[in-house]
This record gives C-alpha cells, sequence and structure tokens, in this order.
C-alpha cells in the first residue's frame, strides 16, 4: 500500500523484461520491507525533513569538532582583544561588530571575544542538553509510561496522577528554582559542569510526563491485541510481554515525540542560560550571549542577531527534521 | 456538575499543598543535602553566626517541614508575627510570607505587579488565538495550497524563534531603529495610550509565538476532524458547508485548543519571566527571577503559589467550557 509507484530507478528502460524484473523486485520489496524501512523510504522523499536532517548532523560536527574549528580559524573563545573594541561606548570598532578579518562574525562588547569560536563552543552545550535531557526524558517516560499502561489498577493510578500533576506545576519557574539552588560543585563536578549536570536531569524529569503519556496511552490498545494473548497464552512471562512484545511496537511514537523533545529542549537551555541560572561564564552558550546582548541591542545589534541565529536555525533544523519523521513513521498518512 | 466542580476544587486544593511543599522541600532540603545552610541564605554568606542563628528562629526553619507548612498556610488567613528575642515583625492577614531580603511583605509586592502580568497575559492570548486559530482553520481549509505552505512555513519558523531573540530584534527594530514604540511601561491608571504603547511590542512577540503554535495544532486537529463520518453525516444532510465548518468542525477543533489555552495562560500569569525580562516589565516573572537571584526565599514561594492557583484555575475553567463547546463531553 505504501510501495511507490513512480520511484526513479537506476535504468528505467521500457524493455519487457526488465519491466519484469523491477515489478518483481517491487513485490518483494513490499513483502519484506520492516516500519523502520518503510519510514526511511518516505523520509528520503522529504525534501524538508532531509536538509532539517542534514543540518543537524553539521550542528553534531560543529559541536563535536568545536575545539578543531576554533583552532583553525585562529582564535580562542576565551581570549580578550580589547584593542577592538571602542574605549568609549564599550561596542567593536567598525562596522556591523567589528565583522570581518580575524573576526568572521564579530566581536563582543567590552572584552572583544571572537563571537564565530563563542558560538561554536555555545553549540556543545545547546546539543549537548538538548540531547541528554530529552534521554532522560525518554527512558523515564518509556519505563513509567509501559508500567502503567500494562499494568492498570494502582499503579496506573499513581503514575498516571504523578504526570497530570507535573504538567500541571508551573514548569520554567521550578526548573529555575531548583538549577539555583543546587551547589557550586556535586559529584566530582565543579561549575558549568554541575549546572548542565542539573539542567539535563531537571529538563528531562519535567519533560517524562509527555512522553509517558503516549506510552501509556499505546500500551493500553496494544496490551489488548492478540499477540500478547498468543504470548502470554505460550506462557511468556510479564516482563517477556512488556519488553520483548510491546516494546518494539512502542518504538515509533517514541522516536517521534523524542525528536519533536529536542528542540524544545535546547530552547528551556538557552532560555536558563538567557536568565542567568544556566551554564556560569565564561562558557559560552548562546542564551547567555543573547542575554549580555540586551544592553547593546541598540549600539551593537549584531551581538545579538548572531546567537540569535543560532538557536533559530538550530531548532528550526530539528523541528524540519522531527515533522519529517512524524509523518514517516504514522501509519495513517497514506502517501 | 457541582459534584463534579466540589471534586475538582478539592483535588485542586490538594495539588496547591503540594505544590507548596515541593518548593519547600526545593528551598530546604535540597540544600540540606548539599551541606549549605537556609539561614545563611537569608542573611548573607558574611553575616555573623548570632544573625544567622536569629533568623533561624524567627522564620521557624529548624522546624520539621509539615509545621512550616502548615504556618505558612495559616499565615494567608490570620497573618503571621515572626519573633526572635525582641525583634518582631508582623505580617498582616493574607501573609504570603515576609521578605527579610529586601524588609516588606510578600502581599503587596504580588498584588503589584500582577496587573502587569496579567494584562500582557490576557492582551497577548487575544491577538494568538484569533490569529493563530484563525490561520489554522484556513490553512486546513486550503489544504496544500500556497496559502498553507506559506502560512506552515511562517508558522514552523515561529516556533523555532525563541521569544527573547524575536523580542530583542523587535526593540531593536521599532523601538530604537524606526523610533515608532516607546518601549516604555507605563501603569494602565496612569495612562491608557501610555499602557498600550508599552504593551504593543510585548503583545505581538508573545503572541506570535504562540500563535505560531496555536496555528500548527489547529490545522493538525482540523485535518483530521474534517476526515470523521459525523463531518460526512452533516454534508450528506444537505447542511451549507458554512454550517458544516463553523457549527461541527469548529467545535471539536477547539477542545484541544483550549486545554492549550488553559495550561499556557496558567503558566504565563504566573510570570512570563523571558518576556518580562526581555522588555524589563516590572511583573510576577521578573519578581520571582530577581528573588531567585537574590535567593530570596518567601517571593519565590509567594510567586509559585500565586502561578499555581492560576495554572489550577485556568484548567477547571476550561475542563467546564468543553461542555459549553463540545456537546459529546459531559462532566461526571
Amino acid at each position: 500500500m505504501t510501495a511507490p509507484l513512480h520511484e526513479p530507478t537506476a535504468d528505467a528502460a521500457p524493455n519487457a523484461h526488465e519491466e519484469a524484473e523491477v515489478a518483481s523486485a517491487k513485490a518483494k520489496d513490499v513483502q519484506g520491507r520492516s516500519l523502520g524501512r518503510i519510514a526511511w523510504e518516505r523520509l528520503k522523499r522529504d525534501k524538508l525533513a532531509l536538509t532539517g536532517g542534514t543540518v543537524v548532523v553539521l550542528l553534531i560536527v560543529i559541536a563535536l569538532l568545536a575545539p578543531v574549528l576554533t583552532h583553525l580559524i585562529g582564535q580562542d573563545p576565551d581570549a580578550y582583544h580589547e584593542n577592538l573594541i571602542d574605549p568609549l561606548f564599550g561596542t567593536p570598532k567598525g562596522s556591523l561588530g567589528g565583522l570581518g578579518g580575524d573576526h568572521l562574525l564579530g566581536v563582543e562588547p567590552v572584552n572583544g571575544r571572537d563571537i564565530l569560536a563563542r558560538i561554536l563552543y555555545g553549540a556543545q552545550i545547546s546539543l549537548l542538553v538538548g540531547f541528554l535531557s530529552a534521554v532522560v526524558a525518554v527512558a523515564l517516560g518509556t519505563v513509567l509510561g509501559i508500567l502503567a499502561g500494562f499494568f492498570g489498577g494502582w499503579v496506573d493510578s499513581v503514575i498516571s496522577r504523578v504526570m497530570d500533576g507535573l504538567l500541571a506545576f508551573p514548569q520554567l519557574l521550578f526548573i529555575i528554582a531548583l538549577v539555583s539552588v543546587m551547589p557550586n560543585s556535586m559529584l566530582g563536578l565543579s561549575g558549568s559542569a554541575v549546572r548542565v549536570f542539573v539542567m539535563i536531569l531537571v529538563i528531562g524529569f519535567f519533560g517524562w510526563p509527555y512522553i509517558g503519556r503516549v506510552v501509556r496511552g499505546q500500551t493500553l490498545s496494544l496490551r489488548e491485541r492478540e499477540y500478547v494473548d498468543a504470548a502470554r497464552s505460550l506462557g511468556a512471562g510479564r516482563f517477556y510481554i512488556l519488553f520483548k512484545e510491546l516494546l518494539p511496537n512502542l518504538v515509533a511514537p517514541i522516536i517521534v515525540y523524542s525528536t519533536m523533545m529536542i528542540p524544545t529542549n535546547i530552547l528551556t537551555e538557552a532560555a536558563l542560560s538567557f536568565l542567568g541560572v544556566g551554564v556560569k561564564p565564561p562558557t559560552a552558550s548562546w542564551g547567555q550571549m543573547l542575554s549580555n546582548a540586551i544592553d547593546y541591542y541598540d549600539s551593537d545589534p549584531m551581538y545579538m542577531v548572531v546567537p540569535g541565529v543560532a538557536i533559530f536555525i538550530t531548532v528550526l533544523a530539528f523541528n524540519l527534521f522531527g515533522d519529517g519523521v512524524r509523518d514517516a513513521l504514522d501509519p495513517k498518512a497514506s502517501r | 456538575m457541582l459534584a463534579y466542580l466540589i471534586r475538582r476544587l478539592f483535588a485542586a486544593a490538594v495539588m496547591l499543598v503540594v505544590i507548596v511543599m515541593v518548593v519547600f522541600g526545593i528551598f530546604f532540603l535540597v540544600p540540606k543535602w548539599a551541606g549549605v545552610d537556609v539561614a545563611t541564605s537569608f542573611v548573607g554568606k558574611q553575616a555573623d553566626p548570632a544573625a544567622v542563628e536569629a533568623i533561624r528562629e524567627k522564620l521557624g526553619l529548624s522546624d520539621p517541614i509539615f509545621q512550616q507548612v502548615w504556618e505558612f498556610f495559616k499565615g494567608i488567613f490570620v497573618g503571621r508575627t515572626y519573633a526572635a528575642g525582641g525583634d518582631v515583625t508582623h505580617c498582616a492577614a493574607p501573609c504570603f510570607g515576609y521578605s527579610f531580603r529586601s524588609e516588606q511583605a510578600i502581599w503587596p509586592v504580588l498584588t503589584d505587579r500582577f496587573p502587569v502580568t496579567l494584562s500582557l497575559a490576557l492582551g497577548a492570548a487575544v491577538l494568538w488565538l484569533v490569529f493563530g486559530v484563525a490561520a489554522g482553520v484556513l490553512s486546513a481549509l486550503k489544504r496544500g495550497t500556497l496559502w498553507d505552505r506559506t502560512a506552515m512555513v511562517v508558522a514552523l519558523g515561529g516556533v523555532s524563534l525563541p521569544i527573547y531573540f524575536t523580542g530583542l530584534l523587535s526593540l531593536a527594530i521599532f523601538s530604537y531603529g524606526l523610533g515608532l514604540i516607546d518601549a516604555q511601561y507605563v501603569p494602565l491608571e496612569d495612562s491608557f495610550s501610555g499602557w498600550f504603547g508599552g504593551m504593543i511590542l510585548p503583545w505581538i512577540t508573545l503572541a506570535f509565538l504562540y500563535a505560531a503554535m496555536y496555528a500548527r495544532i489547529t490545522r493538525a486537529t482540523m485535518l483530521e476532524i474534517l476526515g470523521e463520518d459525523y463531518i460526512r453525516t452533516a454534508r450528506a444532510k444537505g447542511l451549507k458547508e458554512q454550517t458544516v465548518i463553523g457549527k461541527h468542525a469548529m467545535r471539536s477543533t477547539m477542545t484541544p485548543i483550549l486545554t492549550m489555552l488553559g495550561m499556557d495562560l496558567g503558566a504565563l500569569i504566573g510570570g512570563a519571566i523571558l518576556t518580562e525580562t526581555t522588555f524589563s516589565l516590572p511583573g510576577l516573572g521578573q519578581a520571582v527571577l530577581n528573588a531567585i537571584k537574590n535567593q530570596d526565599l518567601p517571593v519565590i514561594l509567594g510567586v509559585t503559589l500565586i502561578t499555581s492557583v492560576a495554572v489550577l484555575i485556568a484548567n477547571l475553567l476550561v475542563d467546564i467550557l468543553y461542555a459549553v463547546i463540545d456537546p459529546r463531553v459531559r462532566l461526571s
């Protein structure tokens, strides 16, 4: 039903023999394609999603290679270049925030740190927090959601109430409060590492009910299916059914919700850093750069535009990719 | 209906107590585990031990957490007196705590700042509901057209832009660049035009973000509903397309939209922290952010409580509205 009818094949010659071969290959295709394969075929045809995915991959590479890249452009994210700053106004000399020459995206006001280098390092924080907090949320949400849906009864009541409660919580406020009371060093970490660790845990913790609700709902309907009865009648234990029978069927919604969660988490991290409870200076973070830029929005607008655009591109890329993944994995889609 | 209301109100009250306990837990237990003395955070780290001890006694910081929560709730109804030795501070009836940092009761701070946040949230909500829902419905009805594509690209861009960036951008362009708007907050009592002028940029920026979100969700919901049997039935009955969309499809579309509205509005009323910070609006969000930076616990506690009440009330209103809008929903 989802076999693409006019998929461009390498050599679509009007040869009867070849056509038959193609047809039989397609027939085999239809039988043998897994959900992942179908989804991949669909995703491949979605140009916007592919663009988003490519940008995401690029961003990951940039984040991983940030030290190498900054070395290549010959800049250090923490080095001051006060000679480039107009001593009267504290803003960079020259037009567009000191852009050009050695500093491809200009320098920061007052201390003259290279903006491009800080953007590259900022990508590390954004992606790290975005991904790992999504992992925390998915892990918690999947386990608790599947338990609630499968066991029902009081287990379900307790977990569902907790989820409702968490969703009704003023989240940003709590995240800010929690992050701000954390000590400066813990578990052998210190400074920004503590903040990153705490942000990952806290953002992940407030995110799990979104996944949990979906997984619970899916589990509720899946556990009544025949194949679960079949497994049970063959003597399968509860945990076998949970993790070998149900979990594989939950993979699609889990993937969809986790891809959609990453951009939200990146925005939350940027917001926390913007509000001053994220990573600590001098560690570079996009949100923090924007927060510093408030004071210069009139005198040095470039300082605000660069990190803002970085956040925008990142989140947009994840959103495009996430929308594509959702469409590709949606069993109701009839394309 | 009445029984439902009572049950919901009871659940809301329980939720409030839980939230207050969690806030107490965050600010009293977490530092304890981390080995930080809470009392020092009230007087500053350099204070002498006697002052720390006095504040501990005054605030009852060594009492069990349940007793502290109880004292807090009692204070709301009968007021509260903080006393240590000869030093007595009284906090009058709706006592949501007393800030020893800024030497003032919390309740006046809340009532001062609440109108700012409320006008921000309500004004923006009107804008985003009108434009977001309209754009979403139009997109669904004209699926696949240029309008649909354009609207959805703009919406996707909108949900990918952080408010503190669009806010700064709009300030740079409209306030500084073109000099069209004087982005200063003026209380409504002082001057309507001043208030309106100061709020217009925050409203539009905030509404843009939410309108983008609402347009996406409205479109998806509408498309799903247009495929349902009862819409086909309505069309088969020969109803005018206007009636089918306006009366039948819209009702079901509004249900998830209202759920979102309840949560979003509640959360915003509790402090549009990011918007208020970006535009320097003296609202609850700004108060709580400053309080967090100064570790001024009573303010945080008061604002959190107000926020939670706002979220709970908004959700309750939404649940009741469901029954009015969607005839399939029965409150029981």
